[in-house]
């Protein structure tokens, strides 16, 4: 076929305006006749055959592309074209069926997102039903966010958030001497604090069992702790696998190795359902707290291997300097060994942490109701039927938010703590 | 030169099944400076690294300032904030500066406070002469450079013996030089030193004894003149006629 089209001759960069100009107009044929296909019906190429006819759009572009592909052409542009996405014939088929794929997936999507979609009304009939019908996600939007959380009360939740974010942001900006203090106040002073505001019952506020927390503050609540915990559990179990005592180690492993061989929809079926019969009588502890257990030691296995890892990247040498150096082993892992081990490994920690963001929703099968099982529920209210779609749609742009930007922070991180070996 | 620092008595070390050191007798006095040479794999590292317990000896007595290495953590980690070592690849803590490697040991180890930490710190760079690198991160110096900080580092707590585990031979030629007068400085200021080294010229300059090790035994131990006047076994003579 290649040979056929030569027929004015290879292309080269004698008659560059002219292969240019044909190669353009083939391309810009093909995409023309993909579009009026897709979106019109009109079928330019109706006289040809059926079986020919399908593919007609791919084969003018690749003709197109066949004859802007002139080495050296002078033209940087034309150039850097070729040589990223029109190198040879496979790359070309390659770039048009991507094209292609977008050509005829993008505009419909967007008109289902936005152009005929549905944002202002309080019930279902004021949708349309050709676009999405986000005021399902507006009338239900405080379930999502506060679960079953009272009205009255939800400037609890408010104020703990609002709280956090005030301390981030002026820690952020805060001198280094004060910002140590505001560290270690939000690591272990400000999360109990929370919790006490949010859950109530002193100092005269109401009592709001954890069964009616939910939405995606719980999907926070619960990230937030478990992330808390697990990376010092974490620490200590990679330490230990490494440790010299066979007591410690055999058992870090035994540890570490159970825990990532159980799913973890089991474990917290485990925490819900069997733990409290293994709790002395009388003694009772929340779900809520139950469930943060179970994730926080599930994701602290996975901790454990990650920062195993980057203790063995370490070179024998370090260990050796600190030890000569009288230090005790705390002090060379805490000053030496885990300051260097923590930097090698902290795209395996935001991986971690980003996966235990994302398994939250699976604390659904013990009955707590996060974002995704809020947004479960609200699917299922007789007087919103059938709009799962937009739900899943919001909850998928949600997490995709969060994670995204503590992908973000992690490569800050990753950036600041670069140093030169 | 009576007081006895380091004694080594019938010190023997296995990796495995094979033995490295064959009943090392060693005595070290106070303020004297020993080489340590010997073909590679003859036990002179282990030897040196016996000293301060970074390598266990599994027979024999090491007693260090008066003090015997034994499982005790607490001995040991006493005895190895008054041992300092200077190790082949440095060994810089890369994650912090060159002053902050420097105090991380005297303010966490020792409890000084953190000024006093860095003015002793700054004294011992200037007196290797990288004062002006003292900010720098390790992975920014040049090997000569990063080893002289290494021995501002050793040099920070202050230690009565200092160790050297072949500090010159990760070195580019041009290099040695400066890492060697910081280490003739050093000798000259009373240091109780043990030296593995190939680098027979600072043999000579400063040693009051140079040891023969090959295959885990002292072949031979004499004071420097007369180790390279005229050295004992045909061994020796073997691996002077090499060297020099």
């Amino acid at each position: 076929m290649i040979k056929s089209l030569n027929f004015l001759g290879k292309p080269s960069r004698d008659k560059l305006n002219l292969f240019i100009s044909i190669g353009a107009f083939f391309f810009a044929l093909g995409i023309v006749d993909l579009i009026l296909n897709s979106f019109f019906e009109i079928n330019i190429t109706s006289i040809l055959p059926r079986w020919l006819n399908y593919f007609t759009p791919l084969i003018f572009s690749f003709i197109g592309l066949h004859y802007i592909r002139i080495e050296f052409s002078g033209n940087r542009k034309l150039d850097s074209l070729n040589k990223n996405i029109n190198s040879n014939w496979f790359n070309a088929t390659l770039t048009m069926l991507i094209i292609f794929v977008l050509i005829q997936n993008v505009p419909p999507l967007l008109n289902w997102l936005f152009f005929d979609a549905d944002f202002i009304g309080t019930s279902k009939e004021e949708c349309s039903r050709e676009g999405a019908c986000w005021i399902f996600i507006n009338v239900w939007l405080k379930r999502f966010v506060y679960g079953l959380y009272p009205n009255s009360e939800i400037w609890r939740i408010n104020l703990s958030f609002l709280m956090l974010i005030a301390l981030v942001i002026f820690g952020f900006f805060a001198s280094i001497k004060i910002k140590k203090y505001i560290i270690i106040f939000l690591l272990f002073i400000f999360p109990f604090i929370a919790i006490n505001l949010i859950s109530g019952g002193n100092f005269g506020l109401l009592w709001v069992e954890t069964a009616a927390w939910g939405g995606l503050s719980l999907t926070f609540i619960i990230s937030i702790f478990a992330l808390l915990f697990c990376f010092p559990v974490g620490m200590f179990l990679a330490l230990g696998r490494r440790s010299s005592a066979p007591v410690i180690r055999y058992s870090s492993i035994g540890f570490i190795e159970f825990w990532r061989g159980v799913p973890l929809i089991t474990v917290l079926f485990m925490a819900s359902v069997m733990m409290p019969m293994f709790l002395p009588d009388g003694t009772y502890m929340d779900k809520l707290v139950r469930v943060i257990i179970a994730i926080t030691l599930f994701e602290a296995a996975y901790m454990a291997e990650v920062i195993r890892g980057g203790l063995q990247a370490l070179p024998k040498g370090q260990y050796d300097a600190g030890k000569s150096l009288g230090m005790g082993y705390w002090r060379m892992h805490l000053l030496v060994i885990l300051p260097q081990a923590l930097k090698l490994v902290i795209p395996g920690i935001a991986n971690t942490f980003l996966a235990l963001v994302k398994d939250t929703p699976l604390i659904l099968v013990v009955g707590l109701l996060e974002l995704v099982g809020m947004i479960d529920m609200a699917k299922t209210n007789p007087d919103w039927l059938g709009f799962a779609t937009e739900g899943y749609v919001f909850a998928g742009v949600v997490f995709w938010f969060i994670c995204f930007n503590m992908s973000r922070y992690s490569q800050r991180l990753e950036r600041r703590y670069k140093t030169e070996r | 030169m009576s007081d006895k620092i380091i004694e080594m008595i019938d010190v023997n070390k296995w990796f495995g099944d094979f033995q490295v050191l064959k009943d090392i007798n060693l005595t070290v006095s106070s303020k004297q400076k020993i080489v340590v040479c010997g073909p590679s794999g003859s036990g002179k590292s282990t030897l040196i690294r016996c000293i301060n317990r970074l390598e266990e000896h599994q027979k024999g007595k090491i007693v260090v300032d008066g003090i015997e290495l034994s499982e005790n953590t607490k001995n040991i980690e006493q005895i190895r904030a008054e041992v300092g070592m200077v190790f082949q690849q440095f060994n810089l803590f890369p994650h912090l500066s060159i002053v902050d490697n420097c105090t991380l040991a005297p303010i966490w180890v020792k409890k000084i406070p953190k000024k006093l930490a860095e003015e002793s710190a700054l004294k011992q760079l200037e007196k290797v002469q990288i004062l002006d690198q003292a900010r720098k991160f390790p992975g920014q110096l040049s090997g000569g450079q990063q080893q002289r900080a290494a021995i501002a580092r050793a040099l920070c707590m202050e230690p009565k013996i200092m160790l050297f585990d072949e500090p010159t031979s990760a070195l580019d030629p041009e290099m040695i030089k400066e890492v060697l007068d910081a280490m003739v400085d050093l000798a000259k200021g009373g240091m109780t030193m043990i030296v593995v080294t190939h680098e027979m010229g600072f043999a000579k300059e400063v040693a009051d004894e140079v040891i023969f090790m090959d295959e885990g035994l002292i072949v031979e131990k004499a004071n420097t003149k007369e180790f390279f006047a005229n050295p004992k076994s045909d061994r020796t003579k073997l691996f002077l006629s090499q060297i020099l």
